[in-house]
């Protein structure tokens, strides 16, 4: 395998979290700290109660969401990458020769997945919808299910996104977003309505 | 443990820093728990000659104390011992409250992962790529007894003499390095600690960058090779001595430790690094919070004559810069002083605007917009600073108009980099014991930050770190590893 290989499943499966990273996360050293120390810092709820919070709850579970997406993924994949630098030929004893590319894929809609869901239970527990958290708890489990069907890629890398893009949008919704503001983004225009955790 | 209002330090808590100064006659420098320092009021420069400034601050408010850890060392050998020094700050609260929110608190424990997570990604990259520090040759006088034995119960016996044999080394070089400091032998100590810079900056390059061209079939002339570390040594010897800009030292800095924690990573046996991490964690508790402890006495010691110790065995991540002097010229000082990690000013009015401009240290407009709305605007002007530094030096009253600096000994700079390190070269999970080690010390760090802003003393920052560290080395390494293998064997994510 090659470098080509390494860089391209490596850029497939962090790229998009390391460009959410980028922009929204590392110029705040306070996301910084909740994104490696996760839930832990408790007195950040107490700060928000007295009014001079730094970071809203919403950000706190969108980086929250992200930084345990970012460790499952380097979980997942940081292994494969090393591998991948190293000698062999994918698949040479009649498995699937797309293993890397299709790892890469799957990490990269599990850390999308694990930023959505953070969003969610956090805003379950907010609201005190139980649903909401049962909902989070029985999709994970779904797309962990769907991995059985690896490596029938159909099976497991489609059904995956699909349930990625209806949580993204369950998310988005929940953080305050509308169709007419996301419209007006992808035309390019400001829009009016509060900030969502990715700005 | 919260206070009442956990998040919203107060401005002129100064962050106790227990550091434990290493000295490097030799490889092996001890450094332990740092804690970020914030100094109020009074702002040094963090140069090297920081503990000039502080001589001659004689009115400062807050009292520092540092504390090193020296070691001694053979010329051949590594040796284990080391001095402790500790440095403390305590810093005098007032009653109605300027309140520092955790949003400042946070900007200085990200310039603590910066450096911290450097040096460790150099530590296991030279680890990955240069089998010269895996390679067994042999081991350290301190650490006489091998572990090629026949059966496992011996191996354990001599890991754990081993270990006693380092850790007594270590508190007798304590010992000794109160004991000269408190007959004023700072012309030993110093001594010591340039022998020590000068093997480091010399000689242990000169063995990286050899074992690196041999890894990497580099062809090199020993002229080239004899400019080159001449320049990096000589380089490295002023800008962590005597003055340099503030990046290059903390360059050098963080090499240096790299350069040790290899060194240990190196020549200590498996079960005696383990072992010797776990113990140097409890001795590090220890010695900082029991009040016999020699690294208290020495802190005290320190704040009694009222000066630092040996500043040059601290990593610093900003410049401080010189408040007060109202005597002084404060166009002369803020130019002379001024040169933040993040921009160079020119001229500016007052020290806080500039700060606010360009580098608010996380108190944006919204903080003073929330600060002035709950005690009114204040402003610290050349007169109230000089009223204050007028107080008696042991006065409570404290106004401090800026705090900055963070600092670290590079003790715990090493000692990270040396559980990381071992992570990484023998962990049969190997990027993820690694990755599960490197996350575990900085939420160690975290974790201590956070205590030191509610104990407000000095708080050993090794114990927490390598607690998290070591169990989740032993942990990832014999039950996620093996579980995670599986998974990815057959495709499963979960």
């Amino acid at each position: 395998m090659t470098l080509a290989v390494f860089f391209g499943c490596s850029f497939i499966a962090f790229g998009p979290a390391l460009g959410l990273c980028l922009f929204s996360v590392v110029r705040e050293p306070l996301r910084v700290i909740i994104l490696v120390a996760g839930k832990a810092i408790e007195g950040l709820v107490a700060l928000s109660e007295d009014g001079c919070s730094p970071i809203s709850i919403q950000q706190m579970a969108y980086v929250a969401g992200l930084g345990f997406g970012l460790m499952s993924g380097a979980f997942s994949m940081i292994n494969l990458l090393a591998d991948a630098l190293g000698p062999g030929t994918v698949g040479i004893h009649g498995d699937s020769q797309l293993y890397f590319l299709t790892s890469a894929f799957m990490t990269m809609v599990m850390i999308f997945l694990h930023t959505f869901w953070g969003i969610l239970f956090f805003h379950g527990c907010e609201t005190q919808r139980w649903w909401e958290m049962v909902a989070v708890i029985f999709t994970h489990l779904i797309v962990s299910g769907l991995t059985f069907w690896n490596p029938l890629y159909l099976g497991s890398l489609i059904p995956s996104y699909l349930l990625m893009f209806a949580t993204a949008a369950w998310a988005y919704v929940l953080s305050g977003g509308c169709t007419q503001n996301l419209l007006r983004s992808l035309q390019g225009q400001q829009s009016e309505t509060s900030p969502q955790p990715g700005s | 443990m919260l206070r009442k209002e956990p998040l919203c330090l107060r401005r002129k808590d100064l962050f106790c820093v227990a550091i434990i100064g290493f000295h490097r006659a030799v490889p092996m420098t001890e450094l332990s728990a740092h804690l970020p320092q914030f100094q109020h009021g009074q702002l040094t420069e963090n140069f090297p000659d920081n503990h000039l400034c502080n001589t001659n601050d004689n009115s400062e408010r807050r009292r520092h104390d540092n504390s090193e850890r020296r070691r001694n060392d053979n010329p051949e050998s590594e040796t284990n011992g080391q001095p402790q020094n500790r440095t403390q700050q305590v810093v005098e609260q007032d009653e109605e409250d300027e309140e520092l929110t955790l949003k400042y608190g946070a900007k200085h424990v990200i310039m603590l992962f910066a450096p911290v997570t450097l040096c460790m990604v150099v530590v296991v990259a030279t680890i990955k790529s240069v089998s010269f520090y895996t390679r067994k040759d042999g081991q350290l006088i301190y650490t006489p007894f091998t572990e090629d034995t026949d059966t496992v119960g011996q191996r354990a016996l001599n890991s754990i003499l081993n270990a006693a044999i380092m850790i007594s080394v270590i508190i007798v070089m304590t010992i000794l390095l109160v004991v000269l400091y408190k007959y004023r032998c700072y012309k030993v100590i110093h001594g010591w600690l340039i022998i020590s810079s000068l093997l480091l900056l010399f000689f242990f390059s000169f063995i990286y960058l050899g074992e690196v061209f041999k890894t990497y079939n580099v062809a090199m002339d020993y002229i080239t090779l004899a400019l080159m570390i001449w320049n990096f040594g000589v380089v490295g010897m002023i800008c962590i001595h005597w003055k340099g800009p503030l990046r290059l030292q903390q360059a050098y800095l963080i090499m240096i430790s790299a350069l040790m924690a290899l060194v240990f990573i190196k020549y200590l046996p498996e079960w005696t690094a383990w072992l010797i991490l776990a113990v140097i964690s409890v001795y590090d508790l220890v010695a900082v919070l029991c009040p016999k402890g020699p690294l208290r006495m020495l802190v005290e010691t320190a704040q009694e004559r009222n000066e630092t110790l040996f500043p040059a065995l601290i990593y610093s991540s900003t410049m401080m810069w010189l408040v007060n002097m109202a005597e002084e010229d404060p166009e002369a000082q803020r130019k002379a002083s001024k040169s933040s990690t993040y921009d160079k000013q020119a001229a500016a009015n007052q020290i806080q605007n500039e700060d606010a401009d360009l580098d608010d240290g996380g108190f944006n407009p919204e903080w003073e917009q929330q600060r002035d709305s709950r005690i009114g605007p204040l402003e610290s002007t050349p007169e109230s600073r000089a009223a204050v530094q007028a107080l008696p030096s042991n006065s409570q009253a404290s106004e401090d108009p800026e705090e900055r600096g963070v600092k670290l000994g590079l003790g715990d700079f090493i000692f990270y980099s040396v559980l990381v390190g071992k992570a990484s070269a023998t962990a049969s999970g190997d990027w993820n014991t690694t990755l599960a080690c490197f996350v575990a010390i900085l939420i160690g760090l975290c974790l201590t930050l956070l205590l030191l802003a509610i104990f407000k003393k000095a708080l050993p920052a090794l114990p927490i770190s390598i607690t998290f560290g070591l169990v989740f080395y032993f942990a990832t390494d014999n039950l996620v590893q093996p579980f995670m293998d599986q998974l990815a064997f057959h495709q499963f994510y979960i």
